[in-house]
């Protein structure tokens, strides 16, 4: 640990110390504004951040929504460029989308005390050997019941919706910070030796039931946050890679590469919350995938530590033929083999310019055409999304009242503009929202290129604003599912990849399934069935699906939503879409991992398993 | 055959059946004219491609599918790929429908007067309507019409443009395209042309498939067909033909659209038009080509009573629905769409399958009119005839027994029966004759007063008395498939060797394989079949069933005698085909010469009076009893130089005969095929 620091003090990241214990303080040094940064006591007893998270809800406790006395919308706090603004057109389209109401309200039942000091919390089975040998090493951990729960759930809705109703399953029974690598060699040495059931956690924005514990589980169960262990170590500029650890969280590691005049470019939505080894572990894929490729792209070097051992290649040569790629055994473990500590990423200068755009096209299907040939001729921008009508519709319920970024006269006008004279139908037009990044004179240029292509199919550019509101509106949808829950409605998003020849076919059919299902299955209200194509490839793109209902009148709306989206997901892979994108399979979508992936390639994945973790240290039952 | 709960849950007599409404009532009371240029607003499919019709044939002509296909022959061939491409669009040219509003207006009008002057009612069950006016707007949907006459798709659109329905476009045979102008007139009111054969030829079928499936994604219009392939010149569903219906549902295996709707209809006629020509045509005396003053010619059937018309829409069958858990559509997955593949097993399997169940739905809501069930009384007494009285009485009987078993029986209750009867008798006077309170089979042809029951003498004779007969039965074939599970039983119990219900249930599903080229029995659905029977026999009383043992009751002794009696000339006719192919048949014996050879055996044996049966002389039953021998392996063609020769295995043919006239154990003649 000492080297490490060392090695990080010689880029100049790191403030001046050569005492690793002090790491807390160390920590508070180097991100001093983090928002994500947990209060810490001094002792090794650290507490996460309820002030500053939610506990039963996505994202930061400032910022919400929230009807206001008026019945206004509006999104609380200071964070986001959305923040403290009114948004006078959700109110309507809430109601009209989802035969939803203001009078009929269902907020979250329970409040953090209940769970807390009412014994809705299991008491934790310590393993008492395990605890001596961790307090003898010095290593912080913690058996609160608040700890425990945070760290027992990611944020797939009905998780949230038991937290909210304060039904609380199996929870970890303690939860560890390792402060580097080494901390991380002797927490699992000791787990092997006690038989203690070790669960990473980066974090916690699993979309997969990744992080749920196993109720049969029998073991003590040990949540291993990796969120101390959050510092670059080096960055090397001639060959243009960063040395992290693995436990930084997203926005923290953009924010120190900027100050050193890097970036990664690897931005998932999730980036303000999710970490680097939460990345490794579930094959993250980021907005800007077209410029600076997906997780898998960007890492040059991984090093777990499995119950076996340590993994890690000899060498950070940028290509090798030595047999299959063995770290592809550990991207998308999920937490099964091992905890990522370490990697090794590519860095790229900032980029000196950024501009957004949108494109308004006559309809999805024109769209699609579109982005298909904007992929052919391999010219996507950093990001490019397509959204369908109804995620049109909503974009346009979601702009807040006259503020200078947001220029609703001219937007009225350019509505106006599409709907009458351009005779776009506003029932089937749809929008492509796009980032370019780069040199200025070639983003220049590159604009030209895809609006020149976008025009063939009929596409009109639509403005800056539109495009830059998109991605802004990104980072606070999340939010939105919280507001929802607060007038019975529920909803998730769920993604797949698919091939160029099958998106609109699944796209409809998915959307469709969704509306049969949520009708068969008693729903009252039709749902909010909307999709996305959020990537590009040669190859085909990833679609992303929104859903959500009105869940009045049904006596168990999570057994239907969960039906609702297992239906949705078969109907997926019925038109030829992929179990998962990025999102992963944890233990939620376990069930088509044999007919994904034959019998042979689930008894390879297993074979690896048996051998890397035969007593299953790593148990939280994912992937197979 | 382990028992399965009783049936009480899928009683037939239970099923809900919508109400009809006549359409031609209104066409009575007020201006056809008015009716032809009404405003025509259909609603379409809510997924409706914009421009769909004008576009259809360049998108045919541009896809992918035909792309390969052409790319393909032409590597094959050395022909350049344009050339083939030419060909394409000229098969599409032949092919494709030309549907304009004006003939549809155009037919509206004169089939407005036509019908009028035919036909004394066309109901139609409004409830099917609206049904099929919901599933226009949700999903592609196909129509499947049964096929009884030419009447059947200019009815359908006639119908659908009555109810402000979408027009469907309609595969027809290519025999219409002889009358040039009924063709092209036919073609303008939405019909589209296939060969009657085309089988090898990959570029006829991709245009083909191509252009329905183009239609059924853009939704622009329902896409009708006929199940059964042709018209049933019996009144005997077909079994149905799975090349179209494999390309309707081609679609939605491959997810290129979320469901696609099958609509099936039963359209019953009170009186068939074509009944005398089909008779002729099933007796050998060749099939008129079709020619446009031939269907002219048919002035004088325009001045004669034909009754009425039943149409009932079917509840709408989702293929989806019906997929599920049968099909997995990740069969495409590793494949891109477009390149043709053979269907998988899986697939095949449930095309067929689905066929059999659409088929028998077909059957299911087929009107009956007392008629039919007079034809089959009638024909069970062909020798003496039956008291007017008599008849009365059992058609009666009859009435109860068909209700028990499910059928869709139009008997107007609120007459006395003995009118009914005579109603029937009067409107189907050229089958019928009454002398002396005895009601007969007008057999007497043309030759004056002859003795009842008297045996043809000359050949021609026997023909014209035949004409009659087979007319009659092909009343009596409506209604059989209400019997028919029923009458195997009973005809199974009628040769089994015990009372055993392991023996009958042995002999069920040996005649019941052996007349599945004949009647409409799924395959696969033999013990479904035997459990259906039994509880059918059962919940009339005719039949006492013990753990081991089935026995018919003597109150039910006349149901069974009725039912074997039904299936008997089926039996005979079989057992005069094996016996003609091991005392006759020579070594030689082609395919072709089959029909002729077999007719004149049975002309021989009637004439001879060693065989009653007229109704064996049908080519269809015929045609039947050799398919049957063939798929089980009794016979194999051989082909000799252009000819096809038929192999006979004697020994097998002989015992498939002495089973079949419950001579010999049904074990034995398993036993033989093996
Ligand atoms: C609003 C929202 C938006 C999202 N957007 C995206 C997106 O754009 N792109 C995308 O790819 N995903 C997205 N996700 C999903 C999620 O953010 C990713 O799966 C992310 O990679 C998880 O990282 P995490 O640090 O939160 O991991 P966690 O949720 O803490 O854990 C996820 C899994 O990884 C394991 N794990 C975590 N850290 C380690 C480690 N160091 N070593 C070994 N195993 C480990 C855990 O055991 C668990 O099985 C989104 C989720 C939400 C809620």
């Amino acid at each position: 640990c000492a080297e490490c620091c060392a090695a990080a003090n010689t880029q100049g990241i790191l403030p001046d110390t050569n005492d690793c214990s002090d790491k807390l303080r160390m920590y508070k040094v180097v991100v001093p504004d983090s928002t994500f940064t947990c209060i810490f006591a001094t002792s090794s007893d650290i507490i996460s951040c309820p002030e500053i998270m939610k506990w039963n809800g996505w994202g930061y406790s400032d910022s919400r929504f929230l009807f206001n006395k008026k019945g206004q919308a509006e999104f609380t706090g200071k964070r986001y460029r959305l923040s403290g603004m009114i948004l006078p057109s959700l109110k309507d389209w809430f109601e009209g989308t989802f035969g939803a109401s203001l009078q009929h309200k269902s907020p979250a039942t329970v409040s953090a005390i209940y769970i807390y000091f009412f014994n809705a919390v299991q008491p934790p089975t310590l393993n008492e050997a395990f605890v001596e040998d961790l307090k003898s090493v010095g290593i912080p951990f913690s058996h609160d019941a608040e700890d425990r729960v945070f760290r027992a759930h990611g944020h797939c809705l009905h998780e949230i919706f038991a937290l909210r109703e304060g039904k609380v399953g199996r929870v970890p029974d303690l939860v560890v910070w390792p402060n580097c690598h080494n901390d991380v060699v002797k927490i699992v040495e000791l787990a092997c030796k006690h038989s203690v059931c070790l669960i990473p956690y980066g974090g916690g924005t699993s979309v997969s039931s990744a992080l749920e514990c196993p109720p049969e589980e029998t073991r003590s169960i040990v949540s291993l946050d990796t969120s101390q262990m959050n510092r670059i170590l080096w960055i090397d500029e001639k060959n243009l890679t960063a040395h992290v650890e693995a436990g930084i969280i997203g926005q923290d590691l953009e924010r120190l590469l900027n100050e050193n005049g890097y970036c990664t470019g690897h931005e998932p939505d999730s980036m303000e919350f999710s970490s680097l080894g939460g990345w490794v572990a579930t094959r993250a894929s980021g907005m800007k995938k077209n410029i600076y490729g997906n997780i898998e792209d960007l890492v040059v070097h991984i090093k777990m530590v499995t119950p076996r051992g340590v993994i890690e290649k000899s060498c950070l040569g940028p290509r090798m033929s030595t047999g299959p790629d063995i770290h592809h055994f550990i991207m998308g473990s999920e937490g099964t083999l091992g905890v990522v500590t370490e990697v090794t990423m590519k860095i790229r200068p900032m980029p000196e310019y950024q501009k957004y755009g949108s494109v308004v096209f006559p309809n999805f299907e024109q769209g699609v055409a579109c982005l298909r040939e904007v992929a052919r001729q391999r010219c996507a921008p950093a990001s490019i999304r397509l959204m369908d009508n109804e995620q049109f519709q909503f974009g346009h319920a979601l702009k807040p009242q006259v503020s200078s970024i947001f220029t609703s006269f001219l937007d009225g006008l350019k509505k106006f503009y599409i709907t009458k004279f351009k005779g776009f139908d506003p029932h089937h037009l749809c929008v492509a929202t796009l980032l370019f990044e780069g040199n200025r004179e070639k983003v220049l240029q590159h604009e030209k290129q895809v609006y020149d292509i976008a025009a063939k199919f009929g596409g009109l550019a639509a403005g800056e604003d539109n495009g830059q509101r998109g991605y802004m509106l990104t980072f606070v949808i999340a939010y939105l599912r919280d507001l929802g829950m607060d007038y019975y409605v529920i909803g998730e998003s769920f993604e797949t990849s698919v091939p160029w020849d099958r998106v609109l076919d699944i796209c409809r059919n998915v959307k469709e399934r969704i509306i049969r299902e949520c009708k068969e299955r008693g729903v009252q209200f039709p749902p909010l069935s909307t999709c996305r194509v959020t990537q590009t490839y040669d190859a085909g793109a990833c679609v992303y699906f929104y859903f959500a209902f009105n869940y009045r009148g049904l006596s168990d709306p999570v057994h239907v939503y969960e039906r609702v989206e297992h239906a949705a997901r078969e109907e997926i892979l019925a038109n030829g879409g992929s179990l998962s994108h990025h999102h992963g399979v944890g233990k939620l979508r376990k069930e088509w991992m044999r007919e994904t992936l034959s019998n042979v390639g689930m008894g390879m994945l297993k074979s690896v398993k048996d051998y890397v973790d035969p007593n299953n240290i790593f148990g939280n039952r994912n992937l197979l | 055959m382990a028992a399965k709960p009783p049936y009480s849950h899928r009683d037939p007599m239970l099923k809900k059946r919508d109400d009809f409404e006549d359409i031609l009532e209104e066409r009575r009371n007020s201006s056809d004219l008015r009716y032809a240029l009404k405003c025509y607003t259909p609603v379409v499919y809510k997924g409706v491609t914009p421009n769909a019709a004008s576009l259809l044939k360049t998108t045919v002509l541009q896809s992918d599918q035909l792309h390969y296909v052409v790319d393909q022959l032409s590597k094959e061939t050395g022909v350049a790929a344009d050339v083939i491409q030419e060909e394409a669009s000229a098969i599409l040219e032949e092919m494709a429908h030309r549907q304009q509003l004006s003939t549809v207006r155009f037919f509206a009008f004169t089939l407005s007067k036509a019908f009028k002057a035919l036909f004394r009612s066309i109901h139609v069950n409004e409830e099917g309507i609206q049904r099929l006016q919901q599933a226009i707007q949700e999903h592609p949907v196909v129509l499947l019409p049964s096929h009884r006459s030419y009447m059947d798709f200019l009815l359908m659109s006639y119908i659908l443009y009555t109810y402000d329905l979408v027009l469907p476009v309609i595969a027809a045979g290519m025999d219409f395209m002889g009358m040039k102008f009924v063709g092209e007139m036919l073609r303008m009111s939405g019909a589209f042309f296939i060969r009657r054969s085309f089988g090898g030829d990959k570029l006829y079928w991709t245009v083909f498939s191509e252009y329905v499936k183009t239609m059924l994604r853009n939704g622009m219009a329902p896409v009708e067909f006929f199940l059964e392939g042709t018209r049933s010149r019996t009144s005997k569903s077909l079994t149905p033909k799975l090349g179209l219906l494999n390309i309707v549902m081609d679609p939605f295996f491959k997810g290129e659209v979320f469901d696609v709707s099958l609509v099936p209809v039963s359209i019953s006629y009170e009186r068939i038009l074509e009944e005398t020509l089909y008779a002729r045509e099933l007796l050998g005396v060749p099939k008129p080509k079709e020619s446009t003053s031939g269907l002219f010619k048919a002035r004088k059937v325009l001045s004669e009573d034909y009754g009425s018309i039943h149409v009932y829409f079917g509840q709408p069958v989702s293929v989806r629905s019906l997929a599920q858990g049968k099909v997995n559509r990740c069969h495409f997955n590793l494949m891109p769409r477009h390149i043709p593949r053979r269907p998988s097993d899986e697939t095949q399997c449930f095309v067929n399958d689905s066929a059999y169940s659409l088929v028998r739905a077909q059957e299911e809501n087929m009107v009956l009119k007392p008629w039919v069930l007079l034809a089959s009384l009638l024909l069970q007494n062909q020798s003496q005839g039956l008291l007017l009285d008599e008849l009365t009485e059992q058609a009666v009987w009859l009435r109860g027994l068909s209700r028990e078993y499910g059928a869709f029986l139009n008997w107007p209750d609120h007459m006395a029966p003995s009118e009914v009867v005579s109603s029937s008798l009067s409107l189907h006077r050229d089958l019928v004759k009454i002398s002396g309170g005895r009601v007969q089979l007008a057999l007497g042809g043309q030759a004056g007063p002859r003795q009842p029951c008297s045996s043809p003498i000359t050949e021609e004779e026997l023909m014209n008395q035949a004409v009659v007969v087979l007319s009659c039965t092909s009343y009596r074939n409506q209604a059989l498939h209400v019997f028919l599970r029923p009458a195997l039983l009973a005809s199974a119990i009628h040769i089994a060797t015990s009372a055993k219900k392991e023996e009958v249930y042995n002999s069920f599903s040996f005649l019941r394989n052996m007349l599945s080229n004949e009647f409409i029995l799924c395959p696969g659905a033999t013990l479904q079949d035997f459990e259906e029977a039994c509880y059918l026999l059962g919940k009339t009383g005719a039949l006492q069933m013990s753990q081991q043992e089935m026995q018919v009751t003597d109150s039910g002794q006349k149901t069974v005698n009725f039912l074997t009696a039904m299936l008997d000339p089926f039996l005979q006719g079989y057992q005069v085909v094996c016996r003609y192919l091991c005392e006759e048949a020579t070594e030689a014996l082609t395919e072709k010469q089959f029909i002729p050879a077999i007719r004149t055996f049975i002309v021989r044996l009637i004439l001879a009076g060693s065989l009653r049966y007229y109704e064996l002389l049908s080519s269809d039953l015929q045609k039947n009893a050799l398919a049957a021998l063939l798929r089980l392996g009794a016979i194999r063609k051989i082909k000799v130089a252009d000819n096809v020769t038929l192999k006979v295995n004697r020994l097998m043919v002989n015992s498939l005969e002495d089973t079949l006239g419950g001579k010999l154990p049904t074990q034995k003649a398993v036993a033989a095929r093996l």
